[in-house]
């Protein structure tokens, strides 16, 4: 049997979804970004809910997001996804709105937002990429950057000091009475990739049965700002992100 | 028993060259190719397409969705 046997619409296992359209990204090669796109877009085929869905994009590298997933999006000032879904989920009842931050944008500029629309339990889902550091900018030190790690404002790594301690956002909101499911994914690897989508599609139905909000962070690589090859940033991130920021649920009502 | 074929179609001018898909194949069937794209990426291809078994390793760790992925029993 040939190769041209094999590629038959017949024996398909596996092909993009009709969601996410053919514009290039423009993420770098290897950004993590792109999985967490697709999963989504995968999601939304899924559940049926292309004509349904109104996402929020970010200020970040996922500011563009919009171009990429044919599903109606609102762009948000720096921070401000949360309380912009608030007010689309509050008017729009029936429809699934989820926000896609940065931990830039949900975990500095946007803390007030994201805590409060957590605390208020809207039902809404927020998506949150965790790359410890300020990715579309240049690579500066972000709350989430870790203990001595390198930026492009922590030249000679953070220290307690000067800059603090990282800040674990997503433990804090999983104290919150309105988040209903907080977890913590990745995806580096086939397996992280598979639970990751399912965490995704939880927090999307717990959002559509009106249970409080969901959140999601997906630790993930910034190869161009850890000035890595995308192989060695999933490493670095196994080894030095994960002891920080542990996988699994930390909520799950 | 049974064999399974597989085969995987990468979308030449999406692929970053990122090498993810190299490292996420259990039968080394991908590297990247010493052409490049219009873009200047070394685009993943199949080296070993008579291991491949179909199983989207490379599909679903791909960051820019460029793989397409086939099976067969023969």
């Amino acid at each position: 049997m040939t190769i041209n046997d094999i590629i038959n619409p017949a024996n398909l296992v596996y092909a993009k979804t009709k969601v996410m359209n053919d514009v290039p990204m423009h993420y770098c090669p290897g950004c993590s970004h792109g999985v967490v796109h697709k999963l989504i877009a995968e999601i939304i085929e899924e559940m049926d809910f292309q004509e349904k869905t109104i996402a929020i994009a970010p200020v970040g590298c996922a500011v563009f997001a919009y171009k990429y997933l044919d599903i109606d999006w609102q762009q948000a000032a720096h921070g401000r996804a949360p309380a912009l879904a608030t007010a689309v989920k509050r008017l729009l009842p029936d429809r699934l709105v989820f926000t896609y931050q940065g931990d830039g944008d949900l975990a500095a500029i946007g803390t007030a937002e994201t805590i409060h629309a957590a605390n208020r339990g809207e039902n809404i889902a927020i998506i949150f990429i965790n790359n410890g550091i300020y990715g579309m900018t240049g690579g500066q030190m972000a709350p989430t950057t870790l203990m001595g790690m390198k930026s492009s404002t922590s030249p000679n790594g953070r220290t307690v000091p000067l800059n603090g301690h990282p800040l674990d956002i997503t433990k804090l909101l999983a104290q919150l009475d309105g988040t209903c499911y907080v977890t913590r994914q990745s995806v580096h690897t086939v397996g992280t990739v598979r639970k990751t989508k399912k965490a995704i599609r939880l927090a999307f139905e717990n959002s559509m049965a009106g249970k409080g909000t969901s959140v999601v962070e997906i630790v993930s690589t910034c190869n161009s700002g850890w000035k890595m090859t995308p192989e060695a940033s999933n490493d670095w991130m196994v080894e030095n992100m994960f002891p920080v920021f542990p996988m699994g649920d930390l909520k799950n009502l | 028993m049974a064999k399974i074929k597989g085969a995987v179609v990468v979308n030449v001018e999406r692929c970053k060259g990122c090498n993810l898909c190299v490292v996420a194949c259990p039968s080394n069937v991908l590297a990247l190719n010493k052409e490049a794209n219009s873009k200047g990426y070394n685009y993943s291809a199949m080296v070993d397409a008579d291991s491949c078994v179909g199983c989207a390793a490379c599909a679903l760790v791909c960051p820019d969705a460029c793989i397409t992925v086939y099976k067969v029993r023969i």
